[in-house]
């Protein structure tokens, strides 16, 4: 009888292993020259974030989530905080935030140009919308091994594989708000004698941006769940305890590290949800977004970006 | 008359490659055929017609005739395939891409259907808007915004944001905008077409008010005929591409020349549209006294003659009896004083507001003087001219 093991010919496992030996053995200094930025960053981020007294860091987030979000938000946020805390696993979640925080960073300078070149040529997204969709459909901890291979192990090479598992949203969402500005807005700046440069930051970056705050959620969103899973390849943070509790059949603790990273990404969600709903007649200008970020405001949802908002997401 | 813009054979096939359709249409073949045989479609086939400097010249066809391709053409948003555009004698096609840049800027202005203001800046800065891109410093460019915001009378809603106007206000920003940059032509793409009747009405009203001073050459695209004939100096008509009549107003509600126009000529208002001038019956002095003069019927054909003062003031009428008694030798009898004067440039509508009971009307020029006279029955079939001819016919 043919088996189907009787095809089992093909070395592919084994070419694999050779090319990817080949390449980290090689090409080191320039896996050497990408991780670098991002360890200096990182560890800074995670100093400066452990050296933040605990009242002072509930008190930030406090205000942070009132300026950008409500009182309600900014209420639930402090206590959320001070809930981490009383469970123990306040350091944890700290090196969770700073991997996140740090990811964001990693991920606009990158994501966004890469998204406003796809906008602009037909070529570039018709090369770059199948590596998306393969970034994508990819399930997470697949990354982790080339990037074992390739970066090693540790907190670090986890940041690599949270950065590059929560790019794809903001490249997207980039790329979708730049395309959706309406047609005969982009038209008139033409027609006025836009070139290129300024048809980008007079007309559709500034129109885009609602939409790409859409897409900087979804990446916080997903650098949540990677810095969990980035806990298989050695990072520390909340995913580690949730992890550690597994290993030692320690359904306490496992819950313990669960509730916190949920209350985490919980409070991340809301505020920057808020953040790409501008105020009704508020201009979403480049820098006052940029204030924003900065300096925060409050005020109700529009509803007509509301719904723009909610038509974009349906329409990913 | 010296034209601003002159378009000579123009074609506009959307197909990156489109000798084969070009070659097509040049031996005479239509859109359709291009479009069974290639699957190109034909924006436009063949296009000539000159602009004169400050015309309110307007292009009128249905969706798909490709009455906006060609507006597109003339600032090249959309890329002609074949042809000539000549502005000022300078071909807009053969433009490099910062020369055309600086058309843009300078010379070609356009008004668009929905608006396209910019939702996340102030009414002033939309208006500002082709200045900045020109590079104009932010004080100066402020300065001339207020002056058109003015012009069009918004200056108190300059600090407003676009969504907070009224559809008509919002258009009115939008035609400010292509003040703004002063360009000579203005290109306005079915500008009034998202507008309710009412508003519509007003922001016509208030570009023919805003056109006798400003003096632009302004090319206006529409799919109505009605707006056709109340803005423009001339029309032009499209279908399938091609123009297929081009003339004033009134001489293409006179003379359709086809079908297919002569059904948009159906439903128009000729009271509206003729003035007495154009229906008159012109006079001729047949008699002459010291100090009156009498006008008539150059044939002397019997018809009702005026009596004019030595200034060619009408004094009133004679009947035909009469000029016979006068021209055997009898003196001149009194006039009759029941005659109604209206000047040539009356409209046939208001005319006929003015119509006594069987008095003649005289017809004046701007200065009083008599220079025809209109009979009721000709008035009547020149307003019905339509169910007439065009009844029967279309």
């Amino acid at each position: 009888m043919f088996k189907a093991d009787d095809l089992a010919v093909l070395p592919i496992a084994q070419w694999i292993q050779l090319g990817v030996q080949w390449v980290a053995l090689h090409l080191r200094p320039i896996f050497l020259v990408i991780k670098w930025p991002i360890e200096r960053l990182l560890e800074f981020n995670n100093s400066m974030l452990h050296a933040l007294p605990f009242p002072v860091m509930v008190l930030l987030m406090f205000l942070i989530a009132w300026r950008f979000a409500s009182l309600g938000i900014a209420v639930f946020s402090a206590t959320g905080l001070v809930a981490i805390a009383a469970m123990g696993v306040w350091s944890d979640a700290i090196t969770t935030l700073s991997l996140i925080a740090t990811a964001i960073v990693f991920c606009a300078v990158i994501g966004i140009p890469i998204g406003i070149f796809c906008a602009r040529s037909e070529r570039v997204w018709r090369i770059v919308r199948p590596i998306l969709d393969i970034m994508q459909t990819t399930p997470t901890f697949v990354y982790l091994v080339p990037v074992v291979m390739l970066f090693g192990v540790g907190t670090v090479p986890g940041e690599v594989a949270v950065v590059i598992t929560a790019m794809p949203p903001l490249i997207r969402f980039t790329h979708l708000g730049i395309r959706m500005v309406e047609h005969e807005i982009v038209e008139a700046g033409l027609a006025f004698g836009a070139n290129r440069r300024q048809l980008l930051w007079e007309v559709q970056l500034p129109l885009a941006i609602p939409t790409i705050l859409g897409g900087l959620n979804q990446t916080v969103l997903t650098a949540m769940v990677m810095s969990v899973v980035v806990a298989m390849i050695g990072a520390e943070g909340l995913g580690l305890v949730v992890l550690q509790g597994l290993g030692r059949l320690d359904v306490g603790q496992a819950a313990v590290g669960g509730i916190a990273i949920v209350l985490l990404a919980m409070m991340l969600d809301r505020i920057t949800q808020k953040l790409a709903q501008p105020r009704p007649g508020a201009r979403a200008t480049l820098v006052s977004t940029l204030v924003r970020l900065f300096v925060g405001s409050r005020g109700v949802p529009d509803p007509v970006t509301s719904e723009r908002q909610h038509d974009v997401k349906e329409a990913l | 008359m010296t034209a601003c813009l002159n378009i000579e054979h123009l074609y506009k096939v959307f197909a990156d490659r489109p000798d084969q359709a070009l070659a097509m249409l040049r031996a005479g073949k239509s859109k359709s055929e291009v479009l069974e045989k290639l699957g190109q479609v034909v924006g436009l086939d063949d296009v000539s017609l000159s602009v004169p400097c400050g015309a309110m010249y307007m292009i009128m066809g249905l969706s798909g005739s490709g009455k906006s391709t060609l507006a597109r053409c003339i600032n090249r948003l959309n890329e002609p395939s074949a042809g000539r555009i000549l502005l000022d004698g300078e071909d807009i096609c053969a433009l490099d891409e910062s020369h055309l840049r600086d058309v843009r800027r300078k010379r070609i202005s356009m008004v668009f259907q929905h608006f396209a203001l910019l939702p996340n800046r102030r009414v002033i800065e939309n208006v500002e808007f082709g200045l900045k891109l020109r590079g104009v410093d932010a004080k100066q460019r402020r300065r001339r915004a207020e002056e058109v915001l003015h012009v069009v009378g918004l200056e108190r809603w300059a600090l407003h944001m676009p969504h907070e106007l009224s559809g008509g206000m919002r258009q009115r920003v939008g035609l400010a905008r292509a003040l703004a940059t002063d360009a000579d032509v203005l290109i306005m793409d079915e500008a009034f077409s998202a507008l309710d009747p009412l508003i519509r009405t007003e922001m016509q009203d208030e570009l023919l008010r805003l056109q006798r001073t400003l003096n632009k050459t302004i090319l206006f695209i529409t799919h109505d005929f009605q707006e056709a004939l109340k803005l423009g100096t001339r029309i032009a008509i499209m279908s399938e591409g091609r123009l297929v009549r081009e003339g004033t107003p009134q001489s293409i509600v006179l003379e359709p020349g086809s079908d297919y126009v002569a059904a948009f000529t159906r439903e128009v208002d000729r009271a509206r549209l003729f003035d007495a001038g154009s229906v008159m019956t012109s006079l001729v002095e047949i008699l002459r006294s010291p100090n009156r003069i009498v006008m008539g019927d150059p044939s002397g054909a019997p018809g009702v003659a005026f009596v004019l003062d030595a200034d060619a003031q009408v004094l009133g009428t004679l009947s035909a009896e009469q000029i016979e008694v006068t021209r055997g030798g009898g003196a001149l009898p009194q006039p009759e004083a029941g005659f109604t004067c209206v000047r040539a440039d009356t409209r046939l509508v208001e005319v006929a507001g003015r119509c006594r009971a069987d008095g003649p009307i005289g017809v004046v020029d701007n200065a009083g003087r008599l220079i025809g006279r209109l009979e009721v029955g000709q008035m009547l079939a020149r307003i019905g001219a339509s169910s007439a001819t065009g009844g029967r016919h279309v």
